[in-house]
């Protein structure tokens, strides 16, 4: 089993906040890791770092055994690092095609405009976004949005897909779709960091979870074992004991 | 099939500017040349802005510095160092060139407004610092001796021998204008204009891309100065980096529809039409930059993508034919 992604004791501060401390973890090609924690534990804030948009202060990050700690943001994208972002960043006045040949241009395979239209006819129609290829983007609803943001990331064929809350703001049968199309991308072989707060999805999918609070990682395992842990029900509901109070009184 | 579609975007701006470079052909009056050339003269300044403007959404305001800082390299060339029109050209369009991007090194990393102060800030340096560079005339600028004129059969030839050089120059506007928008490369510039940030993480080196931008934003200005120069003979400081021209420039680009190939060559063409009824009208005559100010007011208000972008807005079938 090959490491893809190594997260080496990685912290990060904002002034006097302490955003992440220590941050270290493993993956290995082909997974799936959920990432999850309350608001505010520093979730997103690791996928800056990761994906070089915040260089860490401390710590180290490993590639495809590069150190990509200190490089830009374009340079993981070449490398095969991809991204959606919790608050979707369509390229408002760009075609619903147009947005996705960006990913296929400038992502890891570098294409020409022509196989590029090519690579987002073929991810457009994965994600169902085939019928709106001609639209602005800024025209597309919410749903649809988070839909563009998998096509362009999807279209750099990247070995590596950092996805920052794809369910968050969606209904119960669009998340239904937006699982299955995740199920479909792990099966090309594509590893995936996902963050989530809808918890039957991300206990659903993932391989293994970390949970983070105030930027420390709290725990680590199956989602089996997370459902299980007391500091992680403590993180969520503020006391262990809580939820067994609250089913007692019924 | 797909190659023919491509190009067909290409098909109208050059059917307007050979409309206007035929017009003084057929008519054979020099008038009409002259007016000609002052509209072929905006199209190639306007469709150049436009590759920073229209297609990366970087606000130039100083844009006329390129024009300026290369007539004057060009004219130096020509009139001191004895080269022909052509090399001096061609030294012109290499200084400005090479003046964008050392400056896009510097202040490509500004954003919004910053960014274009600092290009105000960037052409008025300019001016100050010709008004006291002592080889290229200083406040007084430099004459063209007209034996100059000689190696092109004397002063009436060089000019009209000009007029078809600022025809080349215009084709040439537009076929840049025409690649960078329909290359991958401008679509890089179309993702950093939409979202700078989200651009770099799809993979796009903003840092490089703009600079690029600005170097081929800043070439042909930079020729089209030299052959203005040479054609009025002299060239001093405040003829040569007036700020009011930038601002006119902005305004043409953004009313005929910025980030289109066909939108900078109607709004020049529409803009110098109006200028040329205004400058001669009793009413209007003082007050021509104030009718400037309040359209662009108006554009930015109600056609904030000019005419062109609210037409391929309206009518989606157009869009093809209107790039």
């Amino acid at each position: 089993m090959t490491v893809l992604l190594s997260v080496q004791g990685v912290t990060k501060r904002f002034g006097g906040l302490q955003a992440l401390t220590q941050v270290t973890f493993d993956l290995p090609e082909g997974q799936i890791l959920g990432l999850i924690g309350p608001n505010g534990a520093g979730k997103t804030t690791l996928f800056n770092a990761i994906n070089g948009i915040y260089p860490p202060e401390e710590g180290r990050i490993i590639f495809r055994e590069k150190d990509v700690t200190t490089a830009k943001t374009y340079h993981h994208a070449r490398m095969g690092m991809a991204r959606t972002h919790q608050i979707v960043q369509p390229l408002n006045e760009l075609t619903v095609r147009e947005n996705v040949m960006v990913g296929a241009c400038f992502g890891r395979e570098n294409q020409g405009l022509g196989r590029a239209a090519d690579i987002a006819a073929e991810v457009m129609e994965f994600v169902g976004l085939a019928v709106k290829a001609e639209q602005l983007a800024g025209n597309l609803n919410v749903a649809q949005k988070k839909r563009l943001e998998m096509a362009r990331a999807l279209a750099s064929r990247p070995y590596l897909l950092l996805l920052d809350e794809v369910l968050a703001g969606l209904n119960s049968s669009e998340i239904g779709n937006m699982v299955e199309i995740i199920k479909k991308i792990r099966e090309r072989g594509i590893t995936i960091i996902m963050i989530e707060h809808v918890m039957k999805a991300i206990m659903n999918v993932s391989d293994r979870i970390i949970v983070l609070d105030y930027g420390l990682q709290i725990a680590e395992g199956t989602p089996q074992e997370i459902s299980n842990n007391e500091k992680v029900i403590e993180a969520y509901l503020g006391d262990p004991k809580l939820a067994e109070r609250l089913l007692q009184e019924d | 099939m797909k190659k023919w579609r491509t190009y067909l975007g290409l098909l109208l701006p050059l059917l307007v500017v050979a409309g206007i470079v035929l017009w003084p052909v057929v008519t054979k009056n020099v008038s009409s040349r002259e007016s000609a050339f002052t509209i072929l003269k905006a199209v190639a300044l306007a469709s150049s802005l436009n590759i920073l403007l229209g297609y990366t959404g970087y606000v130039s305001f100083g844009h006329i510095v390129f024009y300026g800082f290369g007539g004057y390299v060009g004219l130096y060339f020509v009139n001191e160092q004895g080269w022909s029109i052509w090399a001096g050209i061609l030294a012109g369009g290499i200084a400005s060139g090479l003046l964008a991007f050392l400056l896009g090194k510097a202040i490509l990393r500004l954003r919004g407004a910053y960014f274009a102060l600092a290009t105000i800030g960037i052409n008025e340096a300019m001016k100050a610092f010709i008004n006291n560079f002592d080889l290229f005339g200083g406040p007084i600028g430099m004459t063209l001796n007209f034996s100059v004129y000689k190696a092109y059969g004397g002063a009436a030839k060089a000019l009209g021998m000009s007029f078809y050089i600022m025809a080349g120059l215009t084709f040439a506007a537009l076929i840049i204008s025409h690649f960078v928008r329909t290359s991958k490369f401008g679509l890089g510039l179309q993702a950093i204009r939409e979202n700078e940030d989200a651009a770099e993480v799809m993979g796009v080196v903003a840092p490089d891309a703009k600079t690029w931008a600005y170097v081929l934003s800043a070439i042909i200005p930079g020729m089209v100065g030299v052959l203005f120069f040479f054609k009025n003979g002299n060239v001093e400081p405040a003829v040569a980096f007036p700020l009011n021209s930038s601002i006119e420039l902005l305004v043409m680009v953004m009313l005929g529809g910025q980030g289109t190939v066909l939108g900078p060559i109607l709004g020049a063409f529409a803009y110098q039409g109006m200028r040329g009824y205004l400058v001669t009208s009793n009413f209007f005559k003082n007050i021509q930059l104030s009718v400037s100010g309040v359209l662009l007011l108006l554009i930015v208000l109600f056609i904030p993508a000019g005419a062109v972008g609210w037409l391929r807005q309206r009518i989606p079938a157009l869009r093809r034919v209107l790039a």
